[in-house]
C-alpha cells in the first residue's frame, strides 16, 4: 500500500515502513529552543537527572520573543539560555538574528526529510521544505536533549490540492485561511496536512512557509510540501534521489481530500476572535482600524514587505493610523535595506521595528488597548493576543493590510 | 474514583486564554496561577478549589506549545479535564505533567457547572444519575502519567528515583 | 545694566523692557511640547476643569515616542488617550516619528522663542538659541489653557569654551566633563550659557548634546548664541528666527568658566549618577551585556557616522546586545541612504524603529538584574534602564560603540 510524504518521512528515519496509528521512537536531528520556554526546558532537564545533551549540534536556541527585552525579567532567559550553552556546548545560539521559525530553514539548519521539534507550536513552520517538524512542550523538548529521541504517533493525512493560476490579490496567506476557515481550527487535530497541485508547485518557498506556519492552526501535527527545485536552492542542496524520493506515492491513503481552484480564491480576513472565522475582505470592506501590523513568522519576509510596498509606493498610511513593519530576521531586514523596500516602506510612514515576534508575541511592539482595531499579517488572533481582550484583532495577507493601512478602514 | 466539582468552559479554549504571554516568563507556577483563564473570567482561577475539575468542548488548548498552559492548571488543582477533544501539543504536554485528560463526547452538552462528578479513570464518569463511558489511554502514556509525569519518568531512567 | 540671552528671551516674552536674575515674571510662550510620558495624565487633568479651552492649539506639539511601539495595554491606552484628544482639538501630534526633542529641533524651534516642554531635556532647544526648559504636568496644563506662565528669571553661568576637541573626544565627553567640575546641583535653577571661539568648530548635533545635558546639572536651561552654523541648519529646515539674542557685555553671571576644549578626554559617567565621572581607562575591566546608541543626547546622524565608521568590518562581542536607535524618522532615513544602518546590521547590532528606548528604560531593551549598559542615554539613575540592580555607564558614541565590540568598556 502507497505511503503519504509524513509516513515516507517517518519510515526513512525509522527504517521501516510505517501506517497511521504506529507508536515510534525517532531520532531527532533539530531541537529548537526559543528564549521563552528555555529556562523552563534547562530546569526540566537537570530535574531529570541527565549529566550531558545528547547531541549538542542539533540543539538551537533562539532568542526572539523578548527582544527587544521590555520587560526587566526577560534578559534572565537569554542568561539562562547562554549558561546552558557554554555547560553543554552548544554552538546554535542566535541572540539577536530574527524569529526561530524563519531562521531555522533560513540559516541553514533544518533540510528535507529532517525531523525537527521546538518549544513552539509554530514548529511546524519547516514542513515547507519537506521535513517533519511539529511544536511540544519544554519537558519534552528536556527529554530528547538528553536522549535525542522522542516517540511520536504518525498520524492520519489530509491533502490539499490547489490548481490553477490565483488573482493577483491574492497571497499563500489567503488561501491557508480560506483552508483553515473550511478544515475549522481543530479539523486536522493529530493529522498532516499535504499541500499539493499546481499553484503550490508554483509558490516560492517563503510563501509555502505561510501555509505550513499556520496549519497548526487547523490543529495540524504538521503541515508539509514536497520538496522541489526551488527547495534546494532555498536550502543550498543538491536536487538529488533522496530528495526527490520525498514524495507521496500515488495511492497513498488520505482521510481527507480538500480541492480547490485558484482562480475561484479571494482575499479574506480572519476576523476576532478565532483564525477559522474567516470572511471575505468584501464583506468588511470599510470597517475603521487603528492599527496594521506586517510581520511575524508567518508573513515577515522579503516576499511580504515587497508585496506591501508595491501597494504603498507613493501613497501614505492614513491619519492617526499606524503601521508597523517587523522583519522576520535581520537577513530579511537587509534584504529590504538593499533593494530599496525599507525606504518605500519608511516615505510611507510605516514604523520600522528590529527583527523579533514583535506584537504577534502580545509582549511588546505595538500593543492595543481596549476597543481598537488591528489588521495583522500574523497568525492567532486568539483573545487578548496583543493587548487586552476587547481588541479587536483581524488576520489578513501583506496586500490586504497595506491597503487598509492606507485607506484606515480594511480594504 | 474520585469526586469532582464541574467548572464548565466552551469550544476553542486556547493557550492564550488558558495562560496569556504577559504571565509567560513569571518564575513560579504560584505567580502565574491567578491569571489562568484571566482574558475569559478573570475571576475563575480565585474560585477554583483543589480537587475540581474542568468540562469544555471542542479543541481544548489549541495554539501555543507553551506548557505553563497544563503546568497552571494543574497548579490550580485541577483533578481533571473532560473535553470533546484536545488540541495535539496541549494533550501531550498535560500528560507530561501528570494531568489528567478525558475525551468524552457527550457529557459536555448534558451537565452545568457546580455539578458534582464521580469519575473512575478508564472506565466512566458519572453526573447527575447518568454515567459516561471513557477509554483509557495507550499503555506508553499512562506509563508516563503513572510514573506522574515525564520528569519523573525520565529521573527513573536516569537511576534517580 | 546688561542683560544675559536668559534676561533677553524673558523680558520679550513677559513684554517688558527689562529682567532680572530672581524676577518673578508671567510670560507668553511660543511652544508647548509634551509626550506621552505624561500626556494621558495632563489631558484628566484638563478634562476636569470647568468648561475648559485651550489658549491656542496651534502652540502644542504632542510627540508620541517613549513607548512606541507600544509595550503594554497600559501604554496603548495612554496613547489612544493622547490621539483621540489631538484629533479633537486639532494639536499638532507625531506617533513614532522620533524622540521629542529631536522632533522639535528638527520642524520647530526658533531662536529667541521661550517654549515649556513637559519632559526635562527640554534644555536641548538652547542649541538654536531657544529658552527652552522641562514643567510637570500642572505647569503644562496651566499654559495649554492660559497661553502664559510664570517663570523664575534664572541667573547664567558663563563657559566660554577655547580651542578644539581632539580627534576621537566628542560634545559628550566635554559636558560630561562640565557637569563632573560643577556637580550634579551646580547649576540649580540657572541657565547654563556657551560661548567662545570653541562653538565655531561644535556642529548643531553636538550643540543640542551639550545643551540637553544641561539638565543634569540642575539647570532651568542652556543656551548657545545663534551663529551661522545655526542660521544655516535653520535654512536647511525652513524656519526662521524668531529673533536674536546674546548677551550684553556688562550683563551679571554668577560664574565664569574657562573651558579649553584640548584638555577634554574620553570620559564615562558611572552608575548611579551623571557627575560620578572617570576617564574610560579607569573603567576597562567593566564587563558589558547592553549598548545603546541613540536617545535626544547622541541619536543624530552625525553619532551613528562615529559608530558606524569604529564597528564597519568589525562584530559586535557574543552575548553584547547593541542597540542602534536613530533619534527620527529624518536621521533613520539618511542614515539608510549612507549605508550606516547596513553597516550595524552587517556587524551585528539590532537596528530600532526611532524612539526612547533604554534611554528611558521601558518599552525596549530593557536590562536585567545584574546586568550593565553603556549608553549614549542621558541618565544613569539607579534602575533608569531596568532592573533596580542594574548599572548603567554614559559614553559618547565612539566610547560605546567599541565597548560594544569588545564587550567591556573601552575607548574607541
Amino acid at each position: 500500500m502507497g505511503h503519504t510524504l509524513v509516513e515516507k518521512i517517518i519510515g526513512n528515519k525509522v527504517g521501516h515502513e510505517v501506517k497511521p496509528g504506529d507508536i515510534v521512537t525517532v531520532d531527532v536531528d533539530w531541537c529548537m529552543i526559543d528564549d521563552i520556554m528555555a529556562p523552563f526546558a534547562v530546569q526540566k532537564f537537570e530535574e531529570m537527572g541527565f549529566d550531558k545533551v545528547a547531541n549538542p549540534d542539533s540543539v538551537v536556541l533562539i532568542y526572539d520573543h523578548f527582544l527587544p527585552a521590555t520587560q526587566v525579567d526577560d534578559t534572565r532567559h537569554f542568561k539562562i539560555g547562554d549558561e546552558f550553552a557554554k555547560k553543554y556546548g552548544i554552538k546554535n545560539v542566535h541572540r539577536t538574528d530574527g524569529i526561530c521559525h524563519q531562521l531555522m530553514t533560513e540559516a541553514g539548519y533544518v533540510k528535507p526529510g529532517d525531523i525537527a521539534f521546538g518549544t513552539d507550536s509554530h514548529t511546524v513552520t519547516y514542513g515547507c521544505v519537506g521535513a517533519f517538524s511539529t511544536g511540544i512542550g519544554y519537558t519534552e523538548m528536556a527529554g530528547i536533549l538528553g536522549t535525542g529521541q522522542l516517540w511520536i504517533r504518525v498520524p492520519e493525512s489530509i491533502k490539499v490540492e490547489i490548481d490553477g493560476t490565483l488573482p493577483g490579490n491574492v497571497t499563500s496567506k489567503d488561501i491557508i485561511l480560506r483552508i483553515i476557515g473550511d478544515l475549522t481550527a481543530s479539523g486536522a487535530t493529530y493529522q498532516s496536512i499535504e499541500f499539493t497541485g499546481s499553484t503550490v508547485d508554483a509558490m516560492s518557498v517563503a510563501s509555502r512557509m505561510t501555509m505550513s506556519n499556520m496549519s497548526v492552526e487547523a490543529g495540524a501535527k504538521c503541515g508539509l510540501f514536497v520538496p522541489d527545485e526551488k527547495t534546494c536552492d532555498y536550502c543550498r542542496i543538491d536536487y538529488d534521489d533522496s530528495v526527490k524520493a520525498l514524495r507521496p506515492d500515488d495511492d497513498a491513503k488520505y482521510t481527507r481530500i480538500l480541492r480547490y481552484k485558484a482562480e475561484d480564491m479571494v482575499p479574506v480576513l480572519a476576523c476576532p476572535s478565532l483564525v477559522d472565522n474567516i470572511k471575505p475582505v468584501s464583506e468588511l470592506k470599510g470597517t475603521k482600524v487603528d492599527q496594521v501590523f506586517l510581520g511575524s513568522c508567518t508573513n515577515g519576509r522579503l516576499e511580504d514587505l515587497r508585496a506591501a510596498a508595491t501597494i504603498l509606493k507613493g501613497n501614505h498610511v492614513a491619519d492617526y493610523v499606524k503601521m508597523i513593519v517587523t522583519p522576520a530576521s535581520r537577513k530579511v531586514y537587509r534584504e529590504a535595506l538593499h533593494d530599496g523596500t525599507i525606504e518605500i516602506l519608511l516615505d510611507a510612514g510605516c514604523i520600522i521595528t528590529t527583527p523579533g515576534c514583535g506584537l504577534c508575541c502580545g509582549r511588546g511592539g505595538g500593543i492595543l488597548s481596549d476597543g481598537e482595531v488591528v489588521v495583522a499579517t500574523n497568525n492567532r488572533n486568539f483573545l487578548g493576543r496583543m493587548g487586552t481582550s476587547k481588541v479587536q484583532i483581524y488576520l489578513a495577507s501583506p496586500i490586504t493590510a497595506a491597503k487598509t493601512a492606507i485607506a484606515g478602514v480594511i480594504s | 474514583m474520585f469526586k469532582a466539582k464541574i467548572w464548565k468552559l466552551g469550544d476553542d479554549i486556547d493557550t492564550d486564554i488558558i495562560l496569556p504571554t504577559e504571565y509567560l516568563a513569571y518564575e513560579t507556577l504560584d505567580e502565574m496561577k491567578p491569571y489562568a483563564f484571566s482574558p475569559l473570567r478573570p475571576e475563575l482561577a480565585g474560585k477554583i478549589q483543589p480537587g475540581d475539575m474542568i468540562v469544555a468542548g471542542y479543541n481544548f488548548g489549541c495554539g501555543s506549545s507553551r506548557e505553563q498552559a497544563p503546568e497552571v492548571v494543574k497548579a490550580l488543582g485541577i483533578s481533571c479535564i473532560v473535553a470533546k477533544s484536545y488540541a495535539r501539543i496541549f494533550f501531550r504536554n498535560a500528560i507530561n505533567n501528570g494531568l489528567l485528560l478525558i475525551e468524552q463526547p457527550d457529557l459536555y452538552d448534558e451537565v452545568n457547572e457546580g455539578d458534582e462528578a464521580e469519575v473512575t479513570p478508564g472506565e466512566c464518569i458519572k453526573v447527575n444519575g447518568k454515567s459516561y463511558p471513557i477509554a483509557s489511554l495507550p499503555d506508553n502514556l499512562l506509563e508516563i502519567l503513572n510514573a506522574g509525569g515525564l520528569v519523573k519518568a525520565m529521573r527513573k531512567k536516569n537511576g534517580l528515583e | 545694566m546688561g542683560m544675559t540671552m536668559a534676561e533677553k528671551i524673558i523680558a520679550a516674552a513677559a513684554g517688558v523692557k527689562e529682567v532680572k536674575a530672581g524676577d518673578i515674571e508671567t510670560v507668553t510662550l511660543d511652544k508647548l511640547m509634551s509626550n506621552d510620558g505624561t500626556t494621558h495624565l495632563t489631558i484628566d487633568m484638563y478634562n476636569n476643569l470647568k468648561n475648559p479651552r485651550i489658549a491656542d492649539p496651534d502652540k502644542l506639539v504632542w510627540i508620541i515616542d517613549h513607548n512606541i511601539p507600544a509595550d503594554s495595554p497600559k501604554t496603548a491606552a495612554s496613547h489612544k488617550k493622547m490621539r483621540d484628544f489631538a484629533k479633537a482639538n486639532g494639536i499638532k501630534l507625531y506617533e513614532g516619528e522620533g524622540v521629542c526633542h529631536q522632533i522639535m529641533m528638527e520642524n520647530h524651534v526658533c531662536p529667541g522663542e521661550l517654549i515649556f516642554g513637559a519632559d526635562s531635556h527640554t534644555c536641548a532647544y538652547g542649541a538654536l538659541g531657544a529658552f527652552g526648559t522641562g514643567v510637570g504636568c500642572t505647569d503644562y496644563l496651566y499654559a495649554m489653557v492660559t497661553g502664559t506662565s510664570w517663570l523664575l528669571v534664572p541667573e547664567t553661568i558663563r563657559f566660554n569654551l577655547h580651542g578644539k576637541l581632539k580627534e576621537g573626544v566628542y560634545a559628550r565627553d566635554l559636558i560630561l566633563t562640565i557637569i563632573g567640575r560643577i556637580s550634579a546641583n551646580g547649576a540649580n535653577y540657572k541657565a547654563m550659557e556657551f560661548v567662545g571661539d570653541g562653538l565655531k568648530e561644535l556642529s548643531i548635533a553636538d550643540r543640542i548634546a551639550i545643551c540637553n545635558l544641561c539638565v543634569e546639572a540642575g539647570a532651568k536651561t542652556a543656551l548657545i548664541e545663534v551663529d551661522d552654523v545655526a542660521l544655516e541648519y535653520l535654512k536647511e529646515h525652513g524656519r526662521q528666527p524668531k529673533a536674536l539674542y546674546k548677551s550684553d557685555d556688562d550683563a551679571v553671571f554668577s560664574e565664569v568658566y574657562d573651558i579649553n576644549l584640548e584638555e577634554i578626554e574620553p570620559i564615562v559617567a558611572k552608575p548611579h549618577f551623571v557627575d560620578n565621572i572617570v576617564p574610560v581607562s579607569e573603567c576597562e575591566d567593566v564587563k558589558i551585556d547592553e549598548a545603546f546608541l541613540g536617545s535626544c543626547n547622541n541619536g543624530r546622524i552625525e553619532d551613528l557616522r562615529v559608530g558606524a565608521q569604529i564597528i564597519k568590518g568589525k562584530h559586535v562581542a557574543e552575548g553584547v546586545r547593541f542597540l542602534v536607535v536613530p533619534a527620527s524618522r529624518q536621521v533613520y532615513k539618511q542614515a539608510l541612504k549612507e549605508g550606516i544602518l547596513d553597516t550595524f546590521m552587517e556587524a551585528g547590532a539590532m537596528v530600532m524603529n526611532p524612539n526612547c528606548s533604554v534611554c528611558w528604560g521601558a518599552c525596549q531593551g530593557v536590562i536585567g538584574e545584574g546586568e550593565t549598559l553603556i549608553s549614549t542615554g542621558t541618565r544613569n539613575f539607579k534602575g533608569r534602564a531596568g532592573h533596580k540592580d542594574s548599572f548603567v555607564y554614559l559614553a559618547s558614541a565612539a566610547t560605546v560603540t567599541a565597548s560594544a565590540i569588545k564587550g567591556y568598556i573601552t575607548r574607541a
